[in-house]
């Protein structure tokens, strides 16, 4: 069944999408999206790292978004900078570097096209494992700092009083969402990852009463997408990584106008 | 490192290096009529301090009750500019001591200080061990991306059952409500919530800012009348600040009121007028 190349899209694409739901939750709680394009950004610094050193594609971006995360956090306490240009400076800085340091090694070609836009067509079982394995760390990691990183994510204050050190659960969320960053690129690629940890939040924001509710439809919400992405793609020949990302968005848009009529409705006898 | 420690404990640290218009007048330290019962306060006049009650570090109260907390002479710097100085008071169990001073007098700054949310830059805190503290904040603005409802906030910093969640809630009065979206609730009722949410973890000591910031009249009475049963039920100690005097010296005789005023203000002003 691993044979069909389709079918490991499909997995591959599932997996991610039950890590990036509630992973995605805290980016949209915590205003984090600008975060996360920034160290989707800085991949390309660590696909140069990963050349150069000649190790794996997905470790090399993992250390260097990892080094991104230490750098904006140590520099957002010192600095009095808005943490939104710091990203900015982190984010283009780390890319233009990434650029240059490609351009010294003309003899390695990188596949800028699949990198930025992501082939989850071409995911191997290796691939697959490193997916699902990850994914599973990540999760459980998650759930390791979800209460402390809730508490502050609510106030910090009160979170710092009952003892719960946010500033370590808010270092440790930093890398993992460079973990998911660092395996989703090969999937939807640069440019498009943030889709995968936004939309599907913001689709089911209206659902959840609770945040432990949102995460999980939000997992749902992806794999749901991921689907349909997929199976739209293949039957109408369109690149898998966009057609995945424009399902979620129209999932997110149906959502939307459901709600709208839903609100009329109730506002009509007036 | 324990000379040091005596150093900023001296309070002198860095003051010598700061030129005050006042510098040379003896620090004015105004005596608040003694609480009912209490002992008289001895005052002992630090130069230039924001603080008119100064209580007694280490003090024993007439039960023999040790102080759970007392700040011995804290200072908040920022920048060059202290934010506030000289700052000493205790607190027992079961008593209630309100923090009362004008906008910018430094109550938040104070509270953060003793809760340990700021760095100190003069004196210390000294907390019994093992202290559970329970804070309540001036305010909290919850972002509309996430759904958090009312028992869930109870639970937020720790794990505890529907009935801890719904004893903690009956305490507050907020039991009838069921389960509503955080976001729905007035400032009066999220206020109660946020007591609640500190209550669940049967603080040793309790701190509140400005509770009944924002809160209508009848609000506010209900508030301290809240915070009064709750002090005797959980005979815990309760540290609130308040811009409004009033409250605080309508209370009874396990009340003490510490007042701060802006430390750049000129004490002996305040004095005479008063």
């Amino acid at each position: 069944m691993l044979d069909d190349f389709l079918v490991r899209a499909l997995l591959a694409g599932i997996g991610l999408a039950l890590v990036t739901g509630p992973i995605g939750c805290f980016i949209v709680w915590r205003r984090m999206a600008y975060f996360g394009e920034t160290i989707a950004h800085s991949a390309l610094l660590g696909v140069a790292l990963a050349i150069v050193t000649n190790i794996h594609l997905a470790v090399g971006i993992f250390v260097t978004a990892c080094l991104v995360v230490m750098v904006m956090f140590l520099v957002e306490q010192r600095e009095t900078l808005p943490s939104d240009t710091l990203l900015g400076l982190l984010a283009h800085g780390g890319l233009a570097l990434g650029l240059v340091v490609l351009s010294f090694f003309p003899q390695f070609r990188v596949d800028l096209h699949a990198l930025l836009f992501g082939d989850i067509l071409a995911v191997s079982r290796n691939d697959l494992a490193v997916i699902w394995l990850g994914g599973a760390a990540a999760l459980v990691v998650l759930w390791r700092i979800w209460r402390s990183l809730l508490a502050t994510t609510v106030n910090t204050d009160l979170a710092v009083v009952a003892g719960l050190r946010p500033e370590q659960a808010r270092l440790v969320f930093g890398f993992l969402v460079a973990a998911v960053i660092a395996v989703a690129i090969k999937i939807v690629g640069v440019l498009l990852i943030v889709a995968l940890l936004v939309i599907p939040a913001a689709t089911v924001r209206r659902f959840a009463a609770n945040p432990e509710n949102m995460a999980v439809s939000a997992a749902a919400a992806g794999v749901l997408a991921v689907a349909g992405g997929l199976t739209a793609s293949a039957q109408l020949d369109t690149p898998s990584g966009p057609s995945i990302v424009l399902a979620i968005l129209l999932l997110f848009i149906l959502t939307r106008i459901r709600w709208r009529r839903t609100a009329q409705r109730h506002s009509a006898p007036r | 490192m324990i000379n040091s420690r005596l150093f900023r404990f001296s309070g002198w640290g860095s003051h010598r290096h700061r030129m005050e218009g006042n510098q040379g007048k003896p620090g004015k330290c105004r005596k608040e009529p003694p609480p009912e019962g209490g002992n008289p306060v001895a005052v002992r006049p630090p130069s230039q301090p924001n603080c008119l009650r100064a209580d007694r570090p280490g003090f024993s109260g007439p039960d023999g009750s040790r102080p759970i907390l007392t700040a011995h002479n804290i200072g908040v710097r920022r920048g060059e500019r202290w934010i506030i100085r000289h700052v000493n008071f205790s607190i027992k169990p079961k008593e209630l001591v309100h923090l009362v001073g004008a906008n910018g007098a430094g109550k938040s700054t104070c509270m953060k200080a003793i809760l340990g949310l700021i760095d100190i830059n003069e004196g210390g805190v000294e907390r019994k061990p093992s202290l559970e503290v329970g804070y309540v904040p001036q305010r909290l603005a919850i972002s509309p991306t996430m759904p958090l409802s009312m028992r869930r906030m109870v639970r937020l910093t720790g794990d505890f059952t529907d009935d801890a969640v719904d004893n903690a809630l009956a305490t507050v009065k907020l039991e009838r409500l069921g389960d509503p979206p955080v976001t729905t609730l007035s400032g009066g009722e999220l206020q109660r919530l946020l007591l609640a949410r500190a209550l669940i973890h049967k603080p040793d000591l309790l701190i509140l800012d400005e509770p009944a910031q924002g809160i209508d009249v009848a609000g506010a009475e209900m508030l301290h009348q809240l915070i009064e049963d709750i002090r005797v039920q959980f005979s815990c100690g309760i540290l609130m600040s308040s811009h409004d005097a009033r409250m605080a010296l309508e209370g009874g005789s396990d009340v003490d009121l510490v007042m701060l005023v802006p430390y750049e203000h000129d004490h002996s002003n305040l004095a005479n007028a008063g």
